[in-house]
């Protein structure tokens, strides 16, 4: 049976960091409730401090290199993406968004992702609706319902009667992403681009 | 195997001394470099074309036409044309014109243009760019061809009873080259015409042209033009040389790292690591080129860009001479070792005129055997 592809984009700057710490969590969740019911999982971590420099360079050459075309090629091939940022100044880190900005606007086309994001303080969470969850609109991605939100308090407290905890919200939205790939069937490897016969091209013209 | 260069025809400022050249300079500089490709042997001139400083060749076959005067053997060509914005009755009539001036040493490289607002300086939508490269081609196809048009397509104003002037030299159009980065529609188009296609490899890595020349190698094959390997491909290519690999380092570096295209990004050893560009020795230089064979088959013309980035015209012109003395007769010879009978040569004016004759006597022969 092929296994699912699951790509773990995280923008964590510091090593180690609390944005991979949650892109971990939410992959382990993700991975145990597929194996439960009997689907395997290949899990591909993006790093992108380590790809930092290429997407710079990836702006200014206007194509990537080696390292960064292999976590784009990763993306692009993907059943499903973790996508875990830190919140800077109100919004997704340029890092992030870097990356998301190099790779083809239809790459994430009806992929579902998982959106996640870290920061100091409880008050920045509803970026991940108004900053995160927009960007993969516009890439058209199948986002999630269920958007994890950890600030440097949650790693320490539980939930109380009115909120869960981290881990159940971990565990909430790992579940909608398990429940979304479980109904689908592994991509299939991607077939060699098909050119549109030239006399068709031509035909569409001539209205 | 046809070898020669293609100017983007940049106004840059030089980084090592901070002189700009005025327009007129760059203007002069670039008749200057045309007419030592020739004197150094090379077989191609080409030159781009802009609609927006900081560069001067708005106006191609003008140029092309005053190189015409001032030399003798060397093919004039252009990298690219705007077949997108152009009017392509104007494109039929100014490349006939000028292959009839040149005595047919013209053929001319087609190509959509990838600053934004030159569409809408023109009129047109950038979004179109596919389409528009496609039927304005189709019409300026026909209009080299067919005595009189009759046309009506969807974005020019409709043709009747129309004869582009002057006819083609001898009644054989400039042989047409598509050049294009990244788009398989051209490679398509480039296939279904048996005209030539152009990769212009200087800044991706090899395996996305790789996949583009394939493409339409197969594509040209499929419209009965010849084998695969019969395809007529033209290859980029950017190098700085001096006769010891350090100095050319040295010297280019300053170059590189204010380029306006991928300056302020990777380091000169990464980019010339990942694309065709070298910077080194002649030796360096035609180990390199040679490998662009052993990836895209046997091709008919490679073109170097050599005068961008701010580069003086005195080592412009230097580095000419290190290009035809040392680099492009080894390169002719190491080209031609195993290169199958059946793989054409670049494309010449006198050669498609031979072609037509011989298919013509073909045609008759056919006629009196029945």
């Amino acid at each position: 049976m092929t296994a699912f592809k699951l790509v773990v984009v995280s923008a964590g700057l510091s090593k180690p960091s609390s944005t991979r710490l949650l892109a971990d969590r939410l992959t382990d969740s993700t991975v145990r409730r597929l194996a439960l019911e009997g689907h395997e999982v290949d899990v591909t971590v993006v790093e992108l401090r380590d790809l930092a420099v290429e997407i710079a360079n990836n702006f200014v050459t206007g194509f990537p290199g080696a390292g960064l075309r292999a976590a784009i090629d990763a993306v692009t091939e993907a059943d499903a993406l973790i996508a875990v940022t830190p919140i800077f100044t109100a919004s997704y880190s340029g890092l992030f968004k870097s990356f998301f900005d190099v790779i083809d606007n239809d790459a994430l086309t009806g992929k579902p992702v998982l959106i996640a994001a870290t920061g100091g303080t409880p008050r920045h969470s509803l970026a991940l609706e108004h900053a995160v969850r927009p960007l993969f609109s516009y890439l058209r991605a199948v986002v999630l319902p269920t958007a994890v939100y950890a600030a440097t308090d949650d790693w320490g407290t539980a939930g109380d009667g009115l909120t869960d905890g981290l881990p159940r919200r971990i565990d909430r939205a790992a579940g909608e992403l398990a429940a979304l790939l479980a109904g689908r069937a592994p991509a299939t490897p991607e077939l060699p681009e098909q050119v549109v016969p030239f006399a068709e091209q031509l035909a569409a013209l001539r209205v | 195997m046809q070898f020669g260069i293609f100017s983007v025809g940049d106004v840059t400022t030089d980084p090592t001394t901070g002189r700009t050249p005025t327009e007129h300079e760059r203007i002069k500089a670039m008749v200057a470099i045309a007419r030592k490709a020739e004197e150094v042997g090379l077989d191609v001139f080409a030159t781009g074309e802009h609609h927006n400083p900081p560069f001067v060749p708005s106006s191609p076959t003008t140029m092309l036409g005053y190189i015409a005067a001032q030399t003798d053997r060397i093919i004039l060509s252009t990298s690219t044309t705007l077949i997108t914005t152009n009017d392509p009755v104007k494109i039929a009539e100014d490349f006939a014109m000028l292959q009839h001036l040149a005595e047919g040493r013209v053929d001319v490289m087609m190509g959509r243009g990838n600053t934004g607002p030159v569409y809408p300086w023109f009129g047109k939508d950038i979004r179109q760019g596919i389409p528009l490269a496609i039927e304005n081609y189709a019409l300026l196809h026909e209009l080299w061809r067919e005595e009189v048009v009759d046309w009506q397509g969807r974005f020019r104003t409709p043709l009747q009873g129309f004869t582009s002037t002057p006819r083609p030299l001898d009644d054989v159009p400039p042989f047409v080259w598509h050049g294009s980065i990244r788009s398989p529609e051209i490679a398509e188009q480039a296939a279904y015409y048996g005209d030539g296609f152009f990769a212009n490899n200087i800044f991706w890595p090899k395996e996305h042209f790789q996949k583009l020349i394939n493409l339409y190698r197969e594509r040209y094959a499929h419209y009965g033009h010849g084998t695969p390997e019969q395809a007529i491909v033209g290859l980029g290519g950017q190098v700085f040389m001096r006769k010891n690999s350090q100095d050319a380092v040295r010297e280019f570096r300053p170059y590189f790292d204010n380029a306006p295209v991928y300056g302020h990004g990777p380091s000169l050893e990464e980019f010339t690591e990942q694309t065709p560009l070298t910077v080194g020795s002649p030796q360096e230089v035609i180990e390199k080129t040679l490998t662009f064979r052993e990836t895209f088959g046997d091709y008919q013309r490679q073109l170097f860009l050599m005068d961008h980035a701010g580069l003086p015209l005195k080592t412009v012109l230097e580095q000419l001479d290190l290009l035809g003395e040392e680099v492009v007769p080894v390169l002719r010879e190491e080209f031609a070792k195993g290169r199958p009978d059946a793989v054409p040569d670049g494309p010449t004016h006198a050669a498609l005129v031979a072609a037509r004759d011989a298919r013509e006597n073909d045609d008759e022969k056919v006629e009196v055997a029945k």
